[in-house]
């Protein structure tokens, strides 16, 4: 057992419970975007991850993550499993605070990342299929990907690339693998002919104010300690947030004529998603940069789904993945030794030349295909055990009705007979 | 006895009632309904994809009248529902056979 802080131990328990509530955060944010009759089903696809990850997470998923290393830097071996001997601490990491709590904060984050990808496949997957994927991608996929950047002995920290909170093992992971699952799942019926428009923006801009208040946990948390990092870390998160939502109104007013209240809450999670990997390595000033290009990225992203044709419904891919990769690869012009000192090798602006950059560079190209490769062949295998989609007369009826026997809505329609 | 019927924007729904007191109308029946007429749809955009919403929200209401008032109520509902602009609505009134008020069995004017 480490020695622990009681200071940073308050901090971290604090952070934790804001990660936690941004699954339930993101819950709304997806269901005010998807159409009535399958919102509840949108919700359900999120909650149930706090379970299901949680348990995997337990079982499985921390001892691949942060386990001492089993070989070549590629995955944590069994000694954490069911967080047996969890006190021990981290193997590489000088941790001030409870181990446990350590495993618990890092567990939030494997959660959010897998109710990411239930907006890709929104409308038309079944309930089961999706807790069994998502019970074997957090071992299968979202653990080694841990081990590979969050974990000292991982192959991509040892090479240097910088990921603050997890703009690789979050971010870049869930936009590659939702791109698979959109893949094998297959087009919502009637996409993209059909309108499938929002039906409760309302919803999703609650569900984005919860996202952003709970990012701050999220990022300055991740500094593992109640310090000027964390502070700085936490003042770049909302500079990004600031810099998308500006950026994605901005483009649109001018290219559409409006505003739009889903483009300024998409434009300040492309915002977050890009500071994630880079808060704790960068002045304010770059932060702002950064969330204006990543709102301007993402804002073009989401158009590639209608060229390309695969039914990324919610933009995991556009904003997710874009925002992920757009942020990872800034700290390669940005990263700043004199914020953080673990940066080695400082950003190509900063004067630290292209080394920075080619190792971010690596790092999402590795994170891309290791992701969207493992995603796709076991999506491909659940779907083949348990199929992904619904019946064709089941998706037009909508999820709610048909997998949770519920609706959400009830507004005294004729059916309820003047009981309301 | 005929049945004027009007469809309405939706915000006009209080200005035609408060008209139909005036003049002595004693009940209606009001629904949301949907439709387009010359005024075709309107557009939506969502994350930069535009959407074509066909059907515009319209409010129908609905009025039983003698014979001898049936004008004077469509013209003030034209006059209560107007804007000026596309999209106002129309009113129409045609013939009743038969009316019956359900707690008396009374039929024909007497029900109205």
């Amino acid at each position: 057992m480490p020695d622990v802080d009681s200071g940073n131990t308050a901090f971290v328990l604090l952070c934790t419970a804001l990660v936690l509530l941004m699954t339930p955060g993101l819950a709304l944010f997806y269901a005010g975007m998807v159409r009535a009759k399958s919102s509840l089903a949108m919700l359900m696809q999120n909650f149930v991850c706090l379970a299901v990850v949680s348990v995997a997470w337990l079982a499985l998923g921390y001892t691949l993550a942060f386990g001492e290393d089993a070989g070549a830097g590629l995955i944590g071996d069994l000694r954490f499993a069911g967080f047996a001997s969890v006190d021990e601490g981290v193997p590489g990491l000088d941790l001030s605070i409870p181990p446990v709590l350590f495993a618990t904060f890092q567990m939030l984050f494997a959660v959010l990342t897998v109710a990411l990808l239930s907006g890709a496949i929104a409308e038309r997957v079944r309930f089961g299929a999706f807790v069994a994927f998502a019970a074997l991608w957090t071992v299968l996929v979202y653990a080694p990907l841990a081990h590979w950047v969050f974990a000292p002995s991982g192959w991509l920290a040892a090479l240097g690339v910088l990921d603050f909170a997890g703009g690789l093992v979050v971010e870049v992971n869930a936009g590659a693998a939702a791109l698979a699952l959109a893949l094998v799942a297959g087009r919502r019926l009637g996409w993209p002919g059909e309108a499938m428009p929002p039906h409760n923006l309302p919803l999703t801009m609650l569900g984005a104010g919860l996202l952003w208040f709970g990012w701050f946990g999220f990022n300055a948390g991740s500094a593992l300690a109640a310090n000027g990092l964390a502070a700085q870390a936490l003042v770049n998160t909302h500079f990004a947030a600031v810099g998308g939502l500006i950026a994605w109104i901005g483009i649109e007013r001018l290219r559409t004529g409006s505003a739009t209240s889903l483009g300024a809450v998409s434009g300040g999670v492309a915002g977050l998603v890009a500071i994630t990997p880079a808060c704790g390595f960068l002045d304010t000033g770059p932060s702002l940069l950064l969330g204006l290009l990543a709102g301007g990225a993402s804002f073009f992203a989401v158009q590639f789904k209608h060229r390309l044709g695969y039914d990324d419904s919610l933009d995991v891919v556009g904003v997710h993945f874009v925002g992920g990769v757009v942020g990872t690869l800034f700290l390669g012009l940005f990263a700043s030794t004199a914020v953080n000192t673990v940066v080695a090798s400082e950003g190509l602006l900063l004067g630290g030349g292209l080394t920075q950059l080619g190792r971010q560079t690596v790092g999402v190209l590795a994170a891309t295909a290791f992701s969207f490769g493992v995603s796709y062949l076991l999506a491909r295998g659940v779907d083949r055990v348990l199929p992904l989609r619904v019946t064709p007369d089941q998706e037009r009826a909508g999820l709610d009705q048909v997998l949770h026997a519920e609706q959400a809505y009830d507004l005294g329609s004729v059916r309820t007979m003047g009981r309301l | 006895m005929r049945l004027v019927t009007a469809v309405v924007k939706p915000f006009k729904l209080d200005d035609v009632k408060t008209a139909l007191e005036g003049i002595g109308v004693q009940g209606m029946t009001v629904s949301e309904v949907q439709g387009f007429g010359r005024q075709r749809g309107h557009t939506e955009v969502y994350r930069g994809a535009e959407y074509t919403v066909a059907f515009v929200p319209k409010v129908k209401v609905e009025v039983l009248v003698d014979d001898a008032d049936a004008t004077r109520v469509v013209d003030a509902v034209v006059a209560a529902a107007s804007t000026g602009s596309i999209g106002d609505g129309k009113v129409w009134s045609t013939v009743v056979d038969d009316l019956v008020r359900v707690r008396t069995g009374e039929r024909g004017a007497d029900a109205l």
